[in-house]
């Protein structure tokens, strides 16, 4: 946080800064993105931004038509529908909304519609929670999606500025959908730089790279497709999947230069020469950095390595942040039912790795429900690993954290 | 009669020779959808976005690589085309206003369901747009029931009609229930033009697509689509059997403009529901004492329009020779 409020500060004079809460700066995104459509349903937490965007349409800010749809599965399906006649669209929702929308997220990746969706991630019902964890965001993680866990309100509006960009690439054509963690992201106030909306079109020019629905050249979107096509079909989704991701590097760099922030598909806290690291996501990012800081003090090489890029999978990236660490605790925020290692990321991150890196990998859940996580306990969690690796202990099953009864 | 449409569609013989809907697709020989789309897509003309769920017509229109539709078409699911038709409708909105599109260009969007998709499964995505007003025209192709997948029962099913789900048994005889009326519930969201039509009667159908597409806001249209093999007919026969419906009052064309109901094909003298039911295989366990029942239903259902109305648009049942009603 105070990280952020510093870059903020050294920004260049002339540039608005605001502040804004994660909900209001993606609000801001949209306004400054000149999106068409929004198609939107209310749900905690990701209400207030709805309501910051019909501010916007309301007070002339932004010029959207917005679809006061009667569900998420309406919202996404009208946002689609929005941006096959060759419109900007957006929508955005959070746990139950993105679980009803679930049938319509494949589709929509499937015929390549470039739209984008804002996440503010709250676990999944039974029982109900409004609370945050990432149950949401990881049942929808195989749905052909570009997905990016972010940190700060900063950097969801960043995000979502470089999102249109990597799903109109031409050679992407895919939905991207920008999670943050609900409440600690959703709403807290944080300083932000609004670019506006020149320096953002600028960035994110308007132009439909896609084959949109138009009477003076008809085409035929949504075909059934037999077991001769559907296969090739699904393959190519796949392959697209790796030009996004040569996209999303493309579009860091050029953000980068043009904004003058940089964040990366997966960045590093103190990880070059530690011995034990977590992999994080998403808002974890700021206490497990002070943390790093602390244990680091108590005599243990600590280090922290943040995914921002999650599908998909920024391979290479990450075994270069964990290249040279002795053991990673992988930080799952959901939960996959049945398995002995119990978290979606750490299965996928440490068989992805498991060739490329000399990292022992332990699986930790955490935060579900939005079990709160201080410094103190990434700092428990760091030395905790640390002793295990001393002594060669790994249980080879998920370490629950901070659950009664474990 | 008065009316704010202008109507180019006077007989039959003002339809376009032009085919937007083309052969060579794999619906049923003898299907009646196909009928009703390519009468649709006439009248509707070349700029015109299609939306179309998950259905007889989109599964037999749409096999890849190839289409019927000479119109830009898209479908994404079952239960959202009403969805995905408000997204299309409110984005060419937003692009005229933005100067993206040309505002001059009218372009008409035309959602498509069948019963399924409609009254049961896309009910609620259909409300949505309705309330919301958006200029979407929607056409219901009922063939009462869920004929894609192997003839189940819907909401729209009849009551004593045979289905797979409804099998004709000892406990069971077919759809205990009566069929929902889509047309109150749309007319309950207060839209503008809401008609039923029937592909037996050309003339009026498109003439009720002329003017929902005409209809500034959303309209619905609730065509009967005879189904020869849901319904258990002969292919040669779907015609017959939508004629049938109307002559005997099982199925009434009307409209409702502004609020002002109209019954666009009077029917003088009906004929008995046997006539109907017995050209089709899934009426064929019913006892003459059902078939009395549906007769009663048919009477009430006629009873209740020319109430509407405020005379007798429809008449009484014309049992012929002596009068017996067993006839």
């Amino acid at each position: 946080m105070v990280e952020s409020l510093e870059a903020a500060r050294a920004q260049v004079p002339g540039v608005a800064r605001k502040a804004l809460s994660g909900n209001k700066a993606v609000a801001m995104a949209v306004r400054d993105l000149d999106v068409d459509v929004v198609a939107a349903y209310p749900i905690t937490p990701q209400t207030t931004m709805v309501e910051a965007i019909s501010e916007l349409i309301a007070k002339g800010e932004l010029d959207a038509e917005i679809i006061h749809v009667e569900s998420e599965h309406s919202a996404i399906s009208a946002a689609a529908g929005a941006t096959a006649v060759g419109a900007r669209s957006f929508t955005a929702t959070s746990s139950q909304g993105l679980a009803l929308m679930h049938e319509v997220l494949h589709i929509v990746s499937g015929l390549r519609i470039p739209t984008v969706m804002a996440v503010a991630m709250r676990a999944l019902s039974a029982p109900i929670s409004i609370w945050n964890d990432h149950s949401d965001v990881m049942n929808a993680r195989d749905t052909g999606w570009v997905i990016y866990f972010t940190s700060s309100a900063q950097e969801a509006y960043d995000t979502l500025v470089m999102a249109y960009r990597i799903a109109e690439d031409p050679e992407v054509r895919l939905p991207v959908m920008v999670a943050y963690d609900g409440y600690v992201t959703s709403h807290t106030t944080e300083p932000v730089v609004v670019e506006g909306r020149e320096r953002v079109l600028s960035f994110a020019p308007k132009r439909v790279t896609w084959d949109k629905l138009d009477p003076d050249n008809p085409i035929t979107v949504g075909t059934l497709a037999s077991p001769e096509y559907y296969y090739e079909i699904k393959y190519q989704q796949h392959r697209a999947m790796f030009n996004a991701l040569e996209a999303a590097r493309r579009v860091e760099e050029e953000f980068a230069r043009v904004f003058n922030r940089r964040y990366g598909l997966v960045q590093t806290y103190r990880a070059e020469d530690a011995e034990v690291a977590l992999l994080v996501t998403a808002s974890y990012w700021d206490n497990a950095r002070v943390a790093v800081d602390r244990t680091r003090e108590e005599g243990v090489k600590a280090g922290l390595v943040k995914l921002r890029l999650y599908r998909p999978l920024p391979v290479e990236e990450l075994a270069r942040a964990l290249g040279s660490t002795g053991v990673v605790g992988v930080v799952d925020r959901a939960i996959s039912w049945g398995l002995p290692n119990a978290g979606p990321l750490y299965n996928e991150v440490s068989t992805a790795l498991r060739d490329r890196v000399g990292a022992r990998f332990q699986s930790i859940v955490a935060g579900i429900g939005q079990r709160t996580m201080l410094v103190e306990d990434f700092v428990k969690l760091f030395k905790l690993l640390y002793e295990r690796m001393r002594g060669d202990r790994y249980s080879g099953e998920t370490l629950f954290y901070g659950v009664r009864g474990a | 009669m008065s009316s704010a449409y202008e109507l180019r569609m006077k007989n039959i013989w003002s339809l376009p020779r032009g085919e937007l809907f083309h052969g060579g697709h794999n619906l049923c020989a003898g299907c009646t959808a196909g009928t009703i789309m390519r009468h649709l897509l006439k009248v509707a003309g070349k700029d015109t976005i299609v939306v179309n769920a998950t259905g007889c017509v989109e599964v037999s229109t749409t096999p890849y690589p190839y289409t019927a539709w000479g119109v830009p078409w898209i479908h994404l699911a079952f239960e959202n085309t009403a969805a995905v038709a408000s997204g299309v409708e409110a984005a060419i909105n937003a692009l005229k206003l933005k100067g993206q599109l040309d505002p001059e260009k009218e372009v008409k969007v035309i959602a498509i369901g069948g019963d399924g998709g409609t009254f049961d499964i896309g009910l609620q995505a259909l409300s949505g747009m309705m309330e919301r007003g958006h200029n979407v025209t929607y056409i219901v192709y009922d063939n009462e029931g869920y004929m894609n997948t192997g003839i189940q029962r819907s909401g729209a099913t009849p009551f004593g009609a045979w289905t797979t789900t409804t099998p004709v048994g000892r406990r069971i005889r077919g759809e205990w229930r009566r069929k929902k009326d889509i047309i109150g519930i749309a007319l309950a969201h207060g839209i503008p033009y809401a008609a039923a039509a029937n592909p037996a009667y050309p003339v009026d159908m498109v003439q009720k697509f002329e003017k929902a597409i005409q209809t500034e806001g959303p309209s619905l249209v609730h065509v009967l689509m005879a189904c020869t093999t849901g319904w258990r007919f002969e292919p040669r026969l779907g015609i017959k059997v939508s004629k049938l419906a109307v002559e005997t009052g099982v199925w009434i064309n009307y409209e409702i403009e502004e609020g002002r109901l109209r019954v666009t094909t009077p029917v003088p003298k009906r004929k008995p529901v046997r006539e109907y039911l017995k050209l089709q295989g899934r009426f064929a366990h019913l006892r003459d004492f059902e078939i009395e029942i549906i007769q009663e239903m048919v009477d009430e259902q006629v009873e209740r329009i020319n109430k509407m109305v405020g005379k007798q648009v429809i008449g009484p049942v014309d049992y012929g020779g002596d009068g017996k009603k067993g006839a």
